[in-house]
């Protein structure tokens, strides 16, 4: 690599290599790293402990300053190329910053991370982006805020692709706080029930065995595991592309969640999803699925999660959600059979369904005749709220959850 | 007591000896676990004979088998050590009524000492002396057991060392063999599946299955013997939740001779069906008619390949 690319350091005066690392940590940041002006000065006081004379040396300098999950080294090496390759982008990056005019031109050969190219804007909407940041700067929180509400009311399919964006940047920040079950595993506390005399006798020697104080202990809770099914068959398309973002952030946020889709055949994707960057993760699972948005055989892939992986993954009450919209290929067959299996082996079987938004929704259609029986609970999936309703009930057992779903098995009979 | 085997012919040699047939590959693994001095991690559906393994090396060997089985909730105290309270506390008492003066760290020293541990099976078996073989350490349905208590393992099971706070590390001089089972009711993790030889257990196949039962229920006729593997053998290739194991083989076997029955018939397949399959949804499948049927079939065969003989 010659140094002709990598100008910043090289042509401007030393002074303004603080400021470029400066704008650096600006952008890393707004790619959604955590990054403080303390790690700032860090970097610049690293930089200059360094020879700058290799390239390499300077990238896994900043590197070892901004990175601190390995999840981040994508963000970060495409951050880093872009910067200090292009000095253009690097004016333009100022002086998008500070508002001023820009006409340069920013030349990107290698594709960037999504995340990535949503801050970095391209020519052609970059004069009509610094209009509106000018126009716009004094409204901005305001509009953040009724947009937000908005949002969450629209139905996922309706949606614009900037708004499905928008929500799907919301979605990673929802968890689902299933209620803590009780374990057999207990831990000090200072309120527990029971005596922790290992703790007593080590404390006592503090005293010179003179006194032995009273330690207890009580039990240790944890949620249950969680399963998630997801269809993904053409009628499901719209809504579980959207919800994938969410499994994502779920399998994220705690362990043991593993995760499923379904369309013809059944493809555990939990292993794919560990992978942080949530681009990165999704583009994985679309390689991995042979079956987007074809159709649906409900009965069958349950039965095959029933024998393959119900026993594994199930155990310890575990809680099932189960996506889907109940509109099945093969007419209901072996559904009700895989269902009943199904429901005996977890704590508790939710059923999310989009088509459960309208409101004249009838039970007709013999998969979700053959599935409603067998459910615990069943809600619908078709917008942020009503994501967040979900993690509501997860919490604690709604009184009138019984009677609704007792609505709707007669209806289903 | 008996020396390890040299390789994978006298493993299988060894197994036969305790009366465990077993195919070459696993032999081939736990060869390699005996030899290299890993950790055997065996995985299988229930009632393929994972937990017997350990039983019949203890036995053909001649060595001490430690057991743990695994349960929700295992931690240190029951796994590994605990102190004896009662002693140390009766200690902090006599040392008050005999000395006068008394710092801090001699009664640590008097109090955390081993006589007080109360040693359970993972200690138990970090401590092999010269004079007796390392044992046998078999780590039961470690899936049952929760994570914490799987990271704990991973001291023990790549350094066969174990950490007592209050005492520091004491670590096995002896290491002894390790076998580890698994059902699959959750996937275990990684780090320690590397620390181990993994082998996947399998249903044996129609020939191993009939060794295994003229070893094991041997007083069962062979027309008997060959009916109730090949009708087995019919099941698992069939459509059911759980299918039956080779204990469930040998317990039918057992059965059937217990009853005086020399041969198959459907009726008494029908009657003894709890012996074989253990999910209702499977025994109402399979009862009745699909039994006579797979019958059928079962007899065709056995009486071709009797003509081809």
């Amino acid at each position: 690599m010659t140094d002709n690319a990598y100008r910043p350091h090289h042509t401007i005066e030393k002074g303004k290599l603080a400021e470029n690392i400066m704008y650096f940590a600006r952008l890393l940041r707004s790619a959604g790293l955590p990054i403080g002006p303390g790690s700032v000065i860090d970097a610049i006081t690293a930089v200059n402990k360094i020879e700058l004379s290799q390239r390499s040396d300077f990238y896994w300098c900043l590197n070892a300053v901004f990175v601190n999950r390995h999840d981040q080294m994508e963000v970060f090496d495409q951050a880093f190329q872009i910067f200090w390759q292009n000095p253009k982008f690097l004016e333009r990056f100022m002086s998008l910053a500070l508002s001023t005019s820009a006409d340069s031109t920013l030349d990107e050969a290698e594709p960037i991370l999504p995340r990535l190219a949503e801050i970095l804007p391209d020519d052609r909407h970059l004069n009509e982006q610094l209009d509106t940041l000018q126009s716009e700067t004094h409204f901005d929180a305001v509009m953040t805020w009724s947009k937000n509400e908005v949002l969450r009311e629209l139905d996922f399919e309706k949606m614009t692709q900037a708004e499905m964006e928008e929500a799907k940047k919301i979605m990673r920040k929802l968890t689902l706080p299933l209620k803590e079950m009780p374990t057999r595993r207990f831990h000090s506390h200072f309120r527990g029930t029971r005596t922790d005399i290992r703790a007593m006798l080590r404390h006592s020697l503090r005293y010179g065995g003179d006194y032995i104080p009273m330690k207890t202990k009580s039990r240790y809770y944890r949620p249950p595991p969680l399963t998630v099914l997801c269809d993904i068959s053409g009628s499901m398309e719209r809504y579980s592309r959207m919800l994938l973002h969410f499994i994502h952030a779920l399998t994220n946020d705690r362990d043991r969640v593993q995760s499923f889709l379904f369309g013809t055949r059944l493809t555990n994707i939990t292993r794919l999803l560990h992978q942080k960057d949530v681009d990165v993760a999704l583009k994985t699972v679309s390689a991995a699925i042979e079956d987007w948005s074809g159709g649906t055989r409900i009965g069958h892939c349950l039965e095959e999660f029933n024998k393959k992986w119900l026993r594994r993954t199930s155990a310890q009450n575990s809680v099932i959600l189960l996506i889907s919209d109940g509109l099945d290929r093969d007419a209901g067959t072996g559904i009700k059979a895989a269902m009943k299996r199904l429901h005996k082996s977890c704590n508790r079987l939710i059923w999310l369904n989009p088509l459960l938004r309208y409101e004249a929704f009838a039970p007709k259609p013999l998969g979700i005749r053959a599935i409603l029986p067998f459910v615990d609970d069943f809600r619908s999936v078709h917008n942020l709220n009503s994501l967040s309703e979900l993690a509501d009930t997860l919490n604690r057992n709604r009184p009138n959850e019984e009677i609704s779903m007792k609505n709707w098995r007669e209806r289903a009979a | 007591m008996a020396k390890l085997p040299t390789c994978v012919d006298a493993t299988l040699d060894l197994l036969k000896t305790g009366n465990y047939i077993a195919d070459r590959s696993l032999a081939t693994a736990l060869y390699l676990s005996l030899s290299l001095n890993k950790p055997l991690f065996l995985e299988g559906e229930a009632g393929v004979g994972k937990t017997e393994i350990a039983k019949v090396l203890s036995s053909s060997l001649n060595r001490q088998l430690i057991r743990l089985q695994c349960y929700e909730g295992l931690d240190v105290a029951s796994a590994v050590y605990e102190w004896n309270y009662a002693r140390q506390m009766l200690e902090i008492r006599l040392q008050e009524a005999s000395s006068v003066s008394r710092d801090t760290t001699e009664l640590t020293r008097t109090i955390f000492k081993e006589d007080f541990i109360i040693e359970r099976p993972l200690l138990k078996a970090m401590r092999g002396t010269e004079e007796c073989a390392p044992p046998i350490l078999l780590i039961d349905e470690l899936d049952r057991a929760d994570e914490p208590f799987e990271a704990y393992l991973l001291e023990i099971l790549s350094d066969f060392q174990v950490t007592i706070p209050e005492l520091g590390t004491i670590k096995s001089s002896h290491p002894p063999i390790v076998i580890i089972t698994s059902n699959r009711t959750r996937e275990v993790h990684d780090a320690l599946k590397r620390r181990c030889f993994y082998h996947w257990v399998d249903y044996p196949d129609a020939s191993r299955e009939l060794d295994i039962l003229s070893v094991k229920a041997s007083n069962a006729s062979s027309e008997l013997s060959a009916q109730v593997v090949t009708f087995v053998q019919k099941l698992r290739s069939g459509n059911l939740f759980k299918a039956p194991g080779v204990a469930e083989t040998i317990d039918w076997a057992h059965a059937l001779t217990q009853l005086d029955c020399v041969s198959l018939n459907s009726s008494i397949i029908d009657d003894t069906m709890g012996a074989l399959l253990k999910y209702q949804d499977d025994i109402q499948k399979i009862r009745g008619s699909e039994a006579g049927k797979l019958l059928e079939e079962v007899k065709a065969e056995l009486s071709t390949s009797g003509e081809i003989q």
